[in-house]
């Protein structure tokens, strides 16, 4: 890595090509459940690609309402996982279903990872990579087969790039805070 | 119901001992492993027995295996593939995921614990000298008749002074917070949160999560067992006061920036409920002690800094799923004590702690790699544990205050890990199911 990433200095977008297979030959970090993908401009991410099992694709927009509905209920529902973005997609090869799963968050790939099996639990996400061909049924007692599926299916990217490199969202919404604070304060000065 | 004539002692009782000493054993055959343990699997109590006999008894015994131990004692291959990975790399294996580098790394180890040759332990704790003496006397006996077993090193456990509260040798109260079993009659303190399912330490029960996973095989070297990370920790207690006169004004600043290390005053009286002042009487007070959160009651950490000792280990209610990560301490602090005010004569001293849970990875790995290690937790960027996290002098400390913070840079480390390793703490039936392998019908 060059030394622009070591620095990470939010005011200067920056890109990060990255090698075959998603790490840095000589710098891979060992997390719990194997090498960690490295932390680029656009933070740590996942995109995980898998063969939906044929006639499930229905279960897929139910369960997007039905986390629509989770998360209004309880905003903080996936707070522990330290997001920022996270986007589901079905796409067609050759007439087969598929299904990518694509988060940006600022831990990570296996910091929480059994958290995330048990709020997969908690909110009914499951129900959705239940329908995903190789899914392991017995993924609710056991975490490291749910991780092992989650690894084998990860397909790193060769290259992320940041508007503002490096910033967690927790940075952001303090930024935030103090713009609302700042607005307050000149509010009660006039 | 948790079956407490199985169960090894130490997972649910601590013992009323001032001394002790680890020994770790190498098998060089089967048989000579399984003698020993024939030997000895009498005088380990169980839960139970402990309970009945703790007034009259003077010491306590426990033994317990690496993977390579369990592999030395003749259990087939078949069989240890069913148990966790972790667990099978050994301790020395998962340098790198614990923060074992640098300075703390394996190759540096003076006990042989990182050595492959590695294969039990046998925990004593004493009540008093003279009974710690008859009782190494008597085990050197018992591992002279046992040829084939060898001592590859051993450790001295001394209590420091004032004895009259457990606490390390920078002078920290010990023993504050520990879980407490669903079943075992214990009440959790104030604070300490509801008893946890036994699943969560003992193999067999259900867990925080459900029925628990599957046991590794045969069920009767499983049920009942538990994992013990061992770690044993030197700290430069020299090192630690210099830091703390370096950066104060006064004596009372320098127990204050003590305090804001580890979130206690040294007494026991956490920050939280008493952020300007120590108090002792609270800080010995197990119904108050305990009892305080952090979301509410220091959400910004003016009182117990973020990055602290006592944060990062127990994030209480800041973090998800605290029921999944709790752990059971035990052990001891060994070497002299350093009196105040004395040079530090450069002889090693330390805590040699057990840290049991029913999955390393899941509790022990994950608090030692997010908690600990995590130079990120709570956004602090470029922070780790200043108490046992890997520091190597170019991390730095954060301490919030009104109107600023306090920061300060290049953070010494205080402590160096000296050895450790992975165990597996079985059963009675387990144990007597191990000493018999090899035996027709065994």
């Amino acid at each position: 890595m060059s030394k622009v990433f070591d620095q990470k200095d939010w005011t200067k977008p920056a890109a990060m090509a990255i090698p075959k297979g998603g790490v840095f030959p000589g710098k891979v970090e060992q997390g719990r459940y194997g090498p960690i993908f490295p932390k680029t401009p656009a933070c740590y991410g996942f995109s995980i690609m898998a063969k939906v099992i044929p006639g499930r694709e229905e279960v897929f927009y139910e369960y997007a309402r039905n986390i629509e509905k989770t998360i209004a209920a309880q905003p903080d529902a996936l707070a522990v996982l330290k997001l920022h973005y996270l986007r589901w997609v079905l796409f067609p090869i050759k007439g087969d279903n598929y299904f990518m799963y694509q988060g940006i968050f600022d831990t990570d790939f296996d910091k929480y990872t059994e958290d995330a099996v048990s709020l997969f639990a908690a909110t009914g996400i499951t129900t959705v990579f239940e329908n995903l061909e190789g899914f392991p049924e017995d993924w609710a007692t056991n975490a490291p087969a749910f991780i092992k599926f989650v690894r084998e299916h990860q397909c790193p990217s060769f290259l992320e790039y940041g508007e503002y490199p490096f910033v967690s969202a927790e940075e952001i919404k303090k930024a935030l805070r103090v713009k609302a604070a700042l607005s307050d304060m000149l509010d009660q000065m006039q | 119901m948790l079956e407490l004539d199985d169960i090894q002692h130490i997972l649910l009782t601590r013992a009323p001992a001032l001394t002790g000493r680890y020994e770790f054993l190498s098998f060089r055959t089967a048989a000579a492993g399984r003698a020993w343990l024939g030997a000895i699997l009498g005088k380990v109590h169980s839960a139970k027995t402990m309970g009945e006999t703790l007034a009259q008894d003077k010491r306590w015994i426990t033994v317990a295996f690496t993977c390579n131990g369990l592999r030395a004692l003749g259990v087939d291959e078949a069989s240890i593939a069913t148990f966790p990975d972790e667990f099978r790399q050994g301790m020395a294996g998962r340098a790198e995921v614990l923060g074992d580098t640098g300075a703390n790394a394996p190759e540096h180890w003076t006990d042989r614990t990182a050595s492959p040759e590695l294969h039990a332990i046998t925990i004593l704790f004493a009540r008093d000298q003279q009974e710690r003496d008859r009782c190494v006397a008597e085990h050197a006996g018992l591992v002279a008749e046992c040829a084939g077993v060898e001592v590859l090193s051993t450790l001295d456990l001394e209590a420091t002074p004032p004895f009259e509260y457990a606490h390390d040798h920078f002078g920290y109260r010990d023993r504050l917070s520990q879980p407490v079993i669903e079943g075992s009659g214990d009440e959790p303190t104030p604070g300490s949160g509801a008893p946890l399912k036994a699943g969560e330490f003992i193999l067999g029960y259900p867990d925080e999560s459900g029925p628990g996973p599957a046991l590794p095989q045969p069920p009767i070297l499983s049920r009942n067992g538990s994992y013990m990370a061992y770690r044993r920790l030197e700290e430069h207690v020299g090192r630690f006061r210099d830091f703390l006169r370096e950066n104060s004004k006064s004596v009372e600043e320098q127990e204050l920036l003590a305090a804001k290390l580890m979130g206690r005053w040294r007494s026991g009286a956490p920050l939280v409920l008493a952020p300007d002042k120590d108090d002792p009487a609270l800080g010995a007070d197990p119904n108050r002690n305990n009892d305080f959160n952090y979301k509410h009651q220091d959400p910004q950490g003016y009182a117990v800094p973020l990055g602290s000792h006592m944060r990062r280990m127990n994030p209480r209610d800041t973090a998800a799923n605290m029921n999944r990560r709790r752990m059971i301490r035990r052990g001891a602090t060994y070497g002299s004590h350093l009196p105040e005010g004395a040079a530090d004569d450069g002889t090693e001293r330390g805590i040699a702690a057990f840290i049991i849970c029913a999955s390393l990875i899941r509790q022990f790995e994950f608090a030692q790699n997010v908690w600990v290690n995590d130079r990120n937790f709570h956004e602090l960027t470029n922070e780790r544990d200043p108490i046992c996290g890997t520091q190597d002098g170019t991390l730095e400390y954060k301490i919030p205050k009104r109107p600023i913070r306090r920061k300060i840079t290049g953070l010494p480390a205080f402590t160096t890990m000296r050895g450790g390793a992975y165990f597996f703490l079985p059963g009675l039936k387990a144990l007597r199911w191990l000493a018999a392998l090899g035996e027709p019908g065994g």
